[in-house]
């Protein structure tokens, strides 16, 4: 591992590569995280050496898989600090997560007449499930707005959520406005009126220390790959009451007791939401990733990350031809930066700074209803990880500086 | 290398359509409209034809986009005003089949006149839907029949 954190880049081969013909600055890690050797050896040495199913056989292969699978559980656990180990489900992502959720509490939980509350700011994975649900439920979906500082809005919150609220379900932190959301207060008002609380966490667990008892959330969910782990690997948390009330979310092999030809018993937590072969290697690996971010320490991934926002917000805001959207104060802003340049389309702008090397998104970022609402159709976003650094930052603003000479001032 | 790869996407023809769009106005008797949405960017493309006969007689654009599909739209309607919908609907095919790497004559792809630039787009496979996606509108609208919905 790397000495520091700023020669943290050293552990990710891909960085090390040139994109047409210019140094690659990665600023998409919102979309996807890289992966450190660690974590891809991790994987190379489970196939090589470990590779079995779990829970299933007495050979010595199927034991150490087994113990390799149950210690990623537990470091998961500890990770976002869970009271038990059996709170910990593994899922195929955050996505993944969020629709178990809705399909089995959501599903028993709401009826005609009750009211979901969500926010604007939300990521259609934490959106789509609830507005479905509540089609198919007759039930309300809410949404809790932004104020003019591009925060969301905790007098509406206050207001939205009622003694009829059932569910309220809420990005941890945007994956477009880089705003980190109350979620312990939102959790308090909440359990007043007698709703649990979802927390999203595909932007947070990541880039900041979480500890689920402290914010007292019902269920949290997160992706694996957002954190350096491979793809199809995530979490969902829920406290261990809650998930007994629960029925299954799929059925099939790992996830029962007794089966008998009219009648199953099935699996006690986290096992009952845990059908069919999961992914094992992913699971361990994710794991790694969090040994990884553990030693680095999840204070210094924040600080690190701020101090890269410190420098580049304010150089991005100094240009006259660029809005950014959320909070325009770097103390309140994540990795996470939105913005437009007059007159260009963001995809004009991705390809543009793609030619000088630099990878941002362009689009509407799974959240549509927030460029209807900040009255956009689209923007580009530059993303920070802790491995990168100012010289990222440099290489994002000056290939700005040449799009915008590209084009001359341009066009639509 | 840097910006300078881009000079073949963004040529002066392309930049003179998307800031001087052509034909970008609805079309009070069109018989036929349609709208296309690019799920990947949240753009819209709106195409309305007025069709005499086998004939275009009239045809425009609205909607919001980059400036590869503005500047798309714009080729398209020029390249297609006063053509039968036949003529129409083999240039829409030339196109999307030029985007997905087939190969056409010469003699087709004259007949996309400003338009058989964009082919260049195939460099940018991220880029290519922005481009099509005014000409698989127009083969849409030509093709609808009257209770279709739009998309
Ligand atoms: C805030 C937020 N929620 C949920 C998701 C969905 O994550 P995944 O696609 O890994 O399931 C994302 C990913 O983009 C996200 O940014």
């Amino acid at each position: 591992m790397a000495n520091s954190i700023n020669d943290s880049y050293q552990d990710f081969p891909i960085l090390d590569q040139k994109v047409n013909g210019e140094r690659l600055a990665y600023l998409d890690n919102a979309a996807t995280a890289q992966k450190p050797q660690q974590v891809i050896d991790s994987l190379v040495h489970f196939y090589e050496h470990d590779n079995a199913n779990v829970h299933r056989g007495v050979h010595t292969l199927a034991e150490r898989a087994t113990e390799q699978y149950e210690a990623a559980r537990t470091k998961v656990q500890h990770f976002i600090n869970a009271k038990n180990h059996n709170e910990i489900i593994f899922t195929k992502g955050c996505t993944d997560g969020l629709n178990l959720v809705a399909a089995t509490y959501g599903e028993q939980n709401i009826h005609e007449g009750d009211e979901i509350v969500i926010t604007i700011m939300e990521h259609h994975s934490n959106l789509i499930p609830w507005q479905q649900l509540a089609i198919k439920k007759h039930a309300t979906l809410k949404y809790i707005e932004l104020t003019p500082e591009g925060t969301l809005d905790m007098e509406d919150a206050k207001r939205k959520i009622t003694d009829r609220t059932k569910i309220v379900s809420v990005a941890h932190a945007s994956n477009v406005l880089g705003t980190v959301n109350p979620l312990k207060e939102l959790a308090k008002i909440a359990h007043e009126h007698g709703a649990v609380i979802v927390g999203d966490g595909a932007q947070s667990v990541p880039h900041m220390p979480v500890d689920v008892q402290d914010l007292d959330v019902d269920f949290y969910a997160f992706s694996g790959h957002k954190m350096m782990s491979p793809t199809g690997i995530g979490v969902l948390y829920g406290k261990a009451d809650l998930l007994r009330a629960m029925p299954p979310y799929q059925y099939g092999g790992e996830m029962i007791n007794t089966v008998h030809r009219d009648e199953t018993t099935f699996a006690d937590i986290p096992f009952k939401f845990e059908a069919g072969t999961q992914n094992i290697a992913g699971a361990i690996a994710l794991g790694t990733a969090v040994d990884y971010l553990e030693e680095i320490g999840m204070e210094n991934v924040e600080k690190k990350e701020q101090e890269i926002v410190d420098y580049v917000l304010p150089k991005l805001e100094a240009l006259p031809y660029i809005t950014v959207y959320g909070p325009q104060d770097p103390a309140q802003h994540t990795g996470v930066i939105a913005f437009n340049m007059d007159n260009l389309h963001p995809h004009d702008v991705a390809t543009a700074l793609d030619a000088e090397g630099v990878a941002v998104r362009a689009g509407h970022h799974c959240a549509q209803p927030l460029m209807e609402a900040l009255g956009v159709s689209a923007t580009t976003r530059a993303s920070f990880y802790f491995y990168n650094s100012k010289k990222d930052a440099d290489q994002l603003i000056n290939a700005i500086k040449a799009t915008k000479e590209f084009f001359n001032g341009g066009t639509i | 290398m840097g910006l300078s790869k881009l000079n073949g996407l963004y040529l002066d023809v392309i930049l003179d359509h998307a800031n001087n769009p052509r034909n970008k106005h609805d079309i009070p008797n069109a018989t036929s409209k349609m709208t296309i949405h690019n799920p990947t960017c949240g753009d819209t493309i709106n195409v309305a034809v007025e069709v005499e006969g086998d004939r275009i007689k009239n045809i425009g654009y609205t909607g919001s986009g980059c400036t590869i599909s503005q500047a798309s739209a714009s080729m398209m309607t020029e390249a297609v005003k006063g053509k039968t919908t036949e003529e129409a609907l083999d240039m829409a095919k030339t196109f999307s089949d030029m985007a997905i790497g087939k190969k056409h004559s010469e003699d087709d792809l004259e007949k996309l006149g400003d338009a058989q630039i964009l082919t260049s787009i195939m460099e940018f496979p991220a880029r290519i839907k922005c481009a099509t996606i005014s000409w698989w509108a127009l083969q849409r609208a030509l093709l609808k029949k009257d209770d279709e919905e739009e998309e």
